[in-house]
């Protein structure tokens, strides 16, 4: 009971520090804001795109395509070796004239089809594995290839694998950003904390004259850097609100342009827990290795 | 209570202040430690509540040797000890309860005891009336009286002064010499570095004199 009366205290007092000097506290918060939503930002979009891509890989289709000129029977000889195969889940055979009737409708190239004299598309199957492993995909993909008269077999998931590698890189260098500007902000209350520290050195040396611990005269820095942290991670988490906000108004335009419905998803309850309490520790290291610093200096020799 | 064997302090520079010190300090004694002006008066009170480290020799109170002791329980070994300092070392920017109130506050006492040791201790020093003050508004003598409430409010085994007349006229000097006699009387050490012959005159105590860094006898 004790215990938790001494750290509510010192968790008022520095509030009321925070308090006392608005201005420069204000400056340190916006550096963490903005320093922080950089990284948050970056991983936002990535974390959009992920899931864009995570949902067309999710049921990754093999398209086998006939030779031009392969005739019924050889056809419907693929179509049951496609329907015997154990690894198959579906198929759908798409004929040559559907397939030119569809590319006409969709891709806005009506005219230029018209002038082709022959129809330039092969017959194709499209295929969905029963287990949707990478491995399993491929040799259905090259078991495929070697049937007869199948002229091209392609797995449709390779371009979200692509994607996948492309992110991949995308996150490492969203981590290298972040650890960065962690290590800026750690810098940033270090400095604070100096300053402090400076002003209150009486206080420390009296305290540590009459029987303080290092822990006792560290805590309340400590409070005070992780409080600071905590309301700059809530300024990178506003920031980073406000900016999904803005960029969902522009995609409305786009994806109505597109008819589609193209919407940013801001940051998650976790990923929100996960960013303030991030910010409170970076404030919290900073602050430990000040106070820490200033205790070595003043040991006794 | 406390043995102090051989125990040399040389500063980064060279200069010696103690040069192979030792005497030893009985519980519920009242000890003199004197000696010209840089005869090492401070120096030895500062080595016997590890606020610095002997070159030489060790420290050992109630058993313990302090000069080696790891740097995490000398705040510990701090608490049994009632410092009196020669600059007073107050909190200007507190006021005069939370002063006194500082080391129960570090031993992390409950807030109502602190609040009945610190009137206890300002009652003793005769300062009762003025816990709001701000020290800097206290005279020389007060803020004396105030530096030794601070240092009583812990009930210490040992109470350590450096020159606590060193500035004041002779009545305030009177007062204050009184009021460690009455400590001494209650079981408490004291341990007080003086240059002030009259006092140790009027309170006919033990007395350790140094000369150069050295005892003489």
């Amino acid at each position: 009971m004790n215990w938790l009366m001494l750290h509510l205290d010192m968790l008022k007092e520095s509030i009321g520090r925070l308090a006392q000097q608005p201005f420069a506290t204000l400056l340190n918060v916006v550096v963490f804001g903005i320093a922080l939503s950089l990284p948050v930002g970056f991983y936002l979009v990535l974390s959009n795109l992920q899931q864009v891509a995570g949902q067309l890989a999710a049921e990754p289709q093999i398209s086998v395509f006939m030779a031009l000129n392969a005739d019924p029977e050889e056809v419907s000889t693929v179509e049951q070796r496609l329907r015997r195969h154990p690894e198959v889940g579906r198929y759908e055979f798409v004929p040559r004239d559907r397939a030119l009737a569809r590319l006409k409708r969709n891709s806005g190239l009506g005219d230029v089809l018209a002038e082709l004299r022959s129809n330039p598309l092969p017959d194709a199957f499209v295929v969905t594995a029963r287990t949707p492993r990478p491995d399993v995909l491929e040799q259905l993909q090259t078991e495929a290839a070697g049937w007869p008269r199948v002229e091209h077999v392609q797995l449709d998931s390779d371009w979200a694998r692509k994607l996948d590698a492309v992110l991949a890189i995308g996150r490492l260098a969203v981590s290298l950003l972040a650890v960065l500007l962690s290590v800026a902000l750690v810098a940033i209350t270090f400095n604070t904390i100096r300053l402090q520290i400076l002003t209150r050195r009486d206080e420390i040396e009296v305290s540590k004259l009459i029987g303080a611990t290092n822990p006792f005269i560290r805590r309340p820095f400590l409070y005070f850097g992780a409080l600071q942290g905590l309301v700059g991670g809530a300024a990178a988490w506003l920031i980073v609100a406000v900016s999904v906000q803005i960029l969902n108004f522009g995609l409305t335009n786009l994806a109505t342009l597109y008819g589609t419905n193209l919407r940013l998803a801001g940051l998650g309850l976790i990923d929100s827990i996960g960013l303030l309490t991030f910010a409170a520790i970076l404030g919290w290291i900073g602050a430990w290795l000040s106070v820490s610093r200033h205790l070595w200096q003043i040991e006794p020799k | 209570m406390i043995s102090v064997s051989h125990i040399s302090k040389r500063y980064a520079g060279g200069y010696e202040a103690l040069r192979d010190v030792t005497f030893s300090v009985e519980a519920g004694e009242m000890l003199f430690v004197t000696g010209h002006s840089g005869a090492g008066k401070s120096t030895l009170l500062k080595l016997i509540a590890a606020i610095e480290r002997p070159s030489a020799g060790s420290v050992l109170i109630k058993g313990q040797n302090v000069s080696s002791m790891k740097a995490s329980a000398i705040p510990f070994l701090r608490r049994n000890f009632g410092l009196i300092f020669q600059d007073h070392k107050l909190l200007f920017d507190r006021s005069v309860y939370e002063n006194v109130a500082l080391p129960l506050i570090i031993s992390g006492f409950p807030r109502r005891e602190i609040a009945r040791r610190v009137r206890a201790a300002l009652d003793k020093v005769g300062l009762l009336g003025r816990e709001k003050a701000r020290p800097i508004t206290l005279s020389g003598g007060e803020q004396q009286r105030l530096c030794i409430a601070r240092a009583i409010v812990n009930r210490p085994a040992i109470l350590m002064a450096d020159e606590p007349t060193g500035n004041l006229d002779a009545a305030y000097a009177e007062e204050i010499v009184g009021m460690f006699k009455a400590f001494n009387q209650v079981g408490v050490t004291v341990l007080i570095a003086t240059h002030d012959v009259s006092m140790i005159a009027r309170l006919g105590a033990r007395e350790v004199h140094l000369d150069h860094g050295r005892l003489a006898a």
